[in-house]
């Protein structure tokens, strides 16, 4: 394809939404939206602060200041891991999500490794990791992180000792899981802001570890 | 047919991308339901139930070799669902607005660009 096809498609991309003729979902959505405006019950502008709050300010960031913060205050760690751990976030001025859900943080040692998954739909702690990604809400992943968590874990490249325990969790509309994954060894001398930029989305989940800095 | 961006990297041999959206329709019937839970519209668990029940049969239909729904489209099940339970919005409505949207698409509002008119 030409350099030119490229910035016709783009183009074509930018200006779907306002006249491109629509099908499918996407004319059901447009249709669905202008019946509750018409009725009072949504307002566009209401729709666009969400959209544009779920993909570009919430996201897994926030969950990466978490971890860096529990890694160097013990007293926040323990607020985190014992007590109220929405309340622990919220310090960081991160509001919980639109459903109140109660938050419980898991702690990876060098015995026990959990992941997270949620078995019936897609529940994800919004507020510190933002939306989840695509294979969360697959098939795949929600049905083989309960029947081989191991090799689901194989599958994204991460090898546990077999003396490592690997406990999965399955959120629900009211507990919603976030994994403290372990400080990688080597970041004694970083910052808090240095070891947040070492967070892994993935690593929050329990589908990865945090890997030491230059690798 | 490829529909979303992430199914038309797929269809180019692209890394498939974790967006959180693969279609701006996607974006909006997620923010439907948020805001309309948000306003005490329907309760959020409601709509819950009515998802998990739409991925269910969505993952009836992948093990039993029928194209599955997507993520998003159970999603707008989910919502219609839950909006014709609370006797807001029914299919005859939704039909015909939709109908009515596709017979009258907006006007274009800017002319795309078939490049420059002149190179000197």
């Amino acid at each position: 394809m030409s350099d030119h096809d490229h910035e016709h498609d783009r183009d074509e991309h930018d200006h779907d939404a306002h006249n491109a003729p629509e099908s499918g979902p996407a004319l059901r959505v447009k249709a669905l939206e202008a019946v509750l405006v018409e009725k009072g019950l949504v307002d566009p502008a209401a729709l666009d602060a969400i959209v544009d709050t779920y993909e570009h300010k919430v996201g897994p960031r926030n969950g990466a200041r978490v971890v860096a913060r529990a890694w160097t205050d013990p007293a926040y760690k323990r607020r985190l891991l014992a007590g109220d751990a929405a309340a622990a976030i919220a310090e960081l001025g991160y509001s919980p999500g639109p459903q109140g859900e109660h938050m419980v943080v898991l702690e990876n040692t060098p015995r026990v490794h959990n992941m997270v998954v949620c078995t019936l739909c897609s529940c994800y702690p919004w507020s510190v990791l933002g939306l989840p990604p695509v294979w969360y809400k697959g098939n795949a992943y929600r049905s083989r992180a309960v029947s081989d968590p191991r090799g689901v874990l194989h599958d994204f490249g991460l090898e546990l000792p077999a003396d490592v325990e690997i406990r999965v969790w399955d959120s629900s509309a009211e507990i919603r899981y976030m994994v403290l994954p372990m400080r990688p060894p080597g970041t004694d001398n970083l910052s808090e802001e240095q070891l947040a930029a070492l967070v892994t989305r993935d690593s929050m989940i329990g589908t990865a570890i945090v890997p030491p800095p230059g690798r | 047919m490829p529909q979303s961006l992430e199914e038309l990297m797929a269809a180019r041999g692209l890394a498939p991308r974790e967006t959180t959206f693969g279609a701006p329709w996607e974006a909006r019937a997620f923010a439907l339901a948020l805001a309309l839970a948000d306003r005490g519209v329907f309760a959020w668990e409601a709509f819950r139930q009515r998802l998990i029940a739409a991925i269910a049969e969505a993952d009836a239909s992948a093990a039993a070799g029928r194209n599955p729904a997507t993520y998003y489209e159970c999603w707008l099940a989910a919502l219609e669902d839950a909006l014709a339970a609370r006797q807001l919005v029914n299919a005859v409505d939704l039909d015909q607005r939709a109908a009515q949207i596709a017979a009258h698409p907006p006007t274009p509002t800017k002319a795309v660009s078939t490049g420059p008119i002149k190179i000197a």
